[in-house]
């Protein structure tokens, strides 16, 4: 479904992506593991196009098309979607409207089923607004209830857990599942290695790079034990460039 | 035969008030106390227990009061409705309101001029608000496209101990012309002074707006919240002042301005001034293009940017 190949990102001189070459196939949870800083989230930029980014040498092809000159409004309309990290507050739009119009006209049922799939109780919500009175963890899951009322064929979610309580962190994963089981694509980017156990493959980024790729409880070992150690945050050993 | 047009007069005004989003069974119901003032004659002026409603014209000068009895808790709202239909006019309007100690009220106001070609609207309005009582004002405009139109509103607004004045004004229909907003609050002790203007600039339009709040009393709030959106050559002039002169005084100011047009020009004065140590008042304004985030946010979810840029724009005018 998505094959990033060879793609570059240089900002200022400065190398951010490298080189970096993956896949996500149909239905799969594809999760990118790496370190703070390692460019996981530019990846997420790169896919969908915003921020002004453009790679500065590779492609990103999806169902068999270059999408990297689309604009951002485009590649939603192929399928592809992303939520932030931090997601923006918007004044005056209301949750129930702001799920709307993630769907293709949908109604208020399928409005409070995807609230009730993250743990949110649509009485308590549908009439407040997409702003700064919600905390941010009410506001990464109404993030991720719109992904899931979009239905799309490729959701890139950057950090679904940060803000998320311990309580809640089990629904939000399961949420994710259910995605894939949907039909949705999922490129989960996370640097908590027990959120990519739920991945179907798991690719780890250093640098840029992915430096390591494969089944979720063997590479989140090997991150554990090789990158929260690691002294070269961001330098990839010779070791590890050449895995 | 005059009774007959007062009658066509007043019905053309209702029409043009329920397509403006008023509620014209509020006006025609006599359960509610209302008033309708078109041009400068008194259509109706309706009374309820516990509310004094009164107008009459003298020299093209409305003179109109509004008296909530003691204690008095008005269970519906008071509608009021001052609009011109030609395309040319002048309305001056004194109001004089005066929630007594204790009485409660809401009031919906809309000001309708869908054909303004050449039209000036003033308001001088004095509002009294005693001891422990509550008066909520929302104001709705509703202009036609010509931009030919003057607004003129101003108040001097004066709060008893632990009184609420909550006043929402909104001019987001149609083009604004000239709008000389100018609101001034006298705040007593433990009041509560709510300001919100929400104003949309299209065309060649000029917005001036001017609030002020004097936190006199010893533990007095106020909020003075403005949101414009400017887009074409509009331009818009925004000054927020808050007085903290009393012990526990806390007053914030809260300025947003959208600029969404390459000609298009937006000023906000936020101006916090504190005469006792105790007391606390802040602000914070925003101006400038939209948000790229709110954006792409949106536009990740389908939407073009034009599309997007709509939302956000009736997001915050709402």
């Amino acid at each position: 479904m998505l094959a990033v190949e060879d793609l570059q990102l240089v900002l200022n001189g400065k190398p951010i992506i490298n080189d970096l070459s993956m896949y996500v196939d149909t239905g799969e949870i594809h999760g990118i593991l790496g370190e703070n800083g390692t460019g996981k989230t530019t990846i997420a930029y790169l896919i969908m196009g915003v921020n002004n980014y453009k790679p500065t040498g590779g492609r990103v092809v999806f169902e068999g098309e270059d999408i990297a000159d689309l604009s951002v409004s485009h590649r939603a309309k192929k399928g592809i979607t992303l939520a932030w990290q931090e997601p923006a507050r918007i004044e005056g739009l209301r949750v129930r409207d702001y799920l709307k119009l993630s769907g293709n006209n949908i109604g208020i049922e399928q409005v409070e089923q995807y609230l009730w799939m993250v743990g949110m109780e649509p009485a308590q919500y549908l009439d407040r607004d997409v702003d700064n009175t919600l905390s941010g963890g009410e506001r990464k899951r109404i993030e991720l209830a719109s992904v899931l009322a979009m239905r799309p064929k490729l959701a890139i979610l950057d950090e679904p857990d940060s803000g998320i309580d311990i309580v809640a962190l089990p629904l939000i994963l399961n949420s994710i599942v259910e995605m894939s089981k949907r039909g949705s694509s999922v490129l989960l980017i996370t640097h908590n290695e027990k959120v990519a156990e739920i991945a179907h493959r798991v690719s780890l980024l250093c640098a840029g790079k992915v430096i390591r790729s494969g089944a979720p409880a063997e590479t989140c070992q090997w991150f554990k034990d090789h990158c929260r150690t690691c002294p070269h945050i961001n330098e990839p050993v010779e070791e590890d460039k050449r895995l | 035969m005059i009774h007959y047009l007062v009658e066509k007069e007043y019905q053309e005004l209702v029409d043009a008030y329920e397509k403006a989003g008023g509620d014209k069974s509020a006006l025609l119901s006599g359960d509610a106390a209302s008033l309708v003032v078109h041009e400068d004659r008194v259509l109706s002026a309706t009374e309820i227990e516990g509310v004094k409603l009164a107008a009459r014209t003298q020299e093209g000068l409305i003179s109109a009061g509004l008296l909530i009895e003691e204690g008095y808790k008005v269970s519906r709202p008071i509608h009021l409705c001052f609009g011109i239909l030609p395309e040319v006019g002048l309305q001056r309007i004194k109001l004089r309101v005066d929630v007594k100690r204790g009485a409660e009220v809401k009031v919906i106001a809309h000001c309708i001029f869908p054909n303004a070609v050449q039209i000036i609207h003033k308001m001088d309005a004095v509002i009294n608000i005693e001891d422990n009582a509550s008066f909520s004002y929302k104001e709705t405009h509703y202009h036609g496209d010509s931009g030919g139109i003057e607004v003129v509103p101003k108040a001097k607004v004066t709060l008893g101990e632990k009184a609420l004045y909550e006043n929402t004004f909104s001019l987001v229909e149609g083009c604004v012309g000239k709008l000389d907003f100018d609101y001034e609050v006298f705040s007593g002790a433990g009041s509560v002074a709510e300001l919100i203007a929400k104003v949309y600039g299209k065309e060649d339009d000029f917005i001036r707006i001017i609030e002020k709040v004097h936190l006199n009393g010893n533990g007095a709030r106020s909020l003075i919240k403005t949101r414009i959106v400017l887009r074409d050559r509009a331009r818009a002039e925004v000054i927020g002042e808050t007085y903290g002169n009393a012990p526990y005084a806390r007053g914030h100011v809260d300025c947003t301005e959208l600029v969404n047009g390459e000609e298009a020009i937006a000023k906000a004065i936020p101006i916090v001034l504190v005469r006792n140590d105790k007391a606390k008042v802040t602000h914070e304004a925003a101006i400038g293009s939209i948000d790229r985030r709110q954006l792409e946010t949106l536009m990740a979810r389908g939407l073009e940017e034009n599309e997007a840029v709509d939302v956000i724009v009736k997001g915050i005018l709402r």
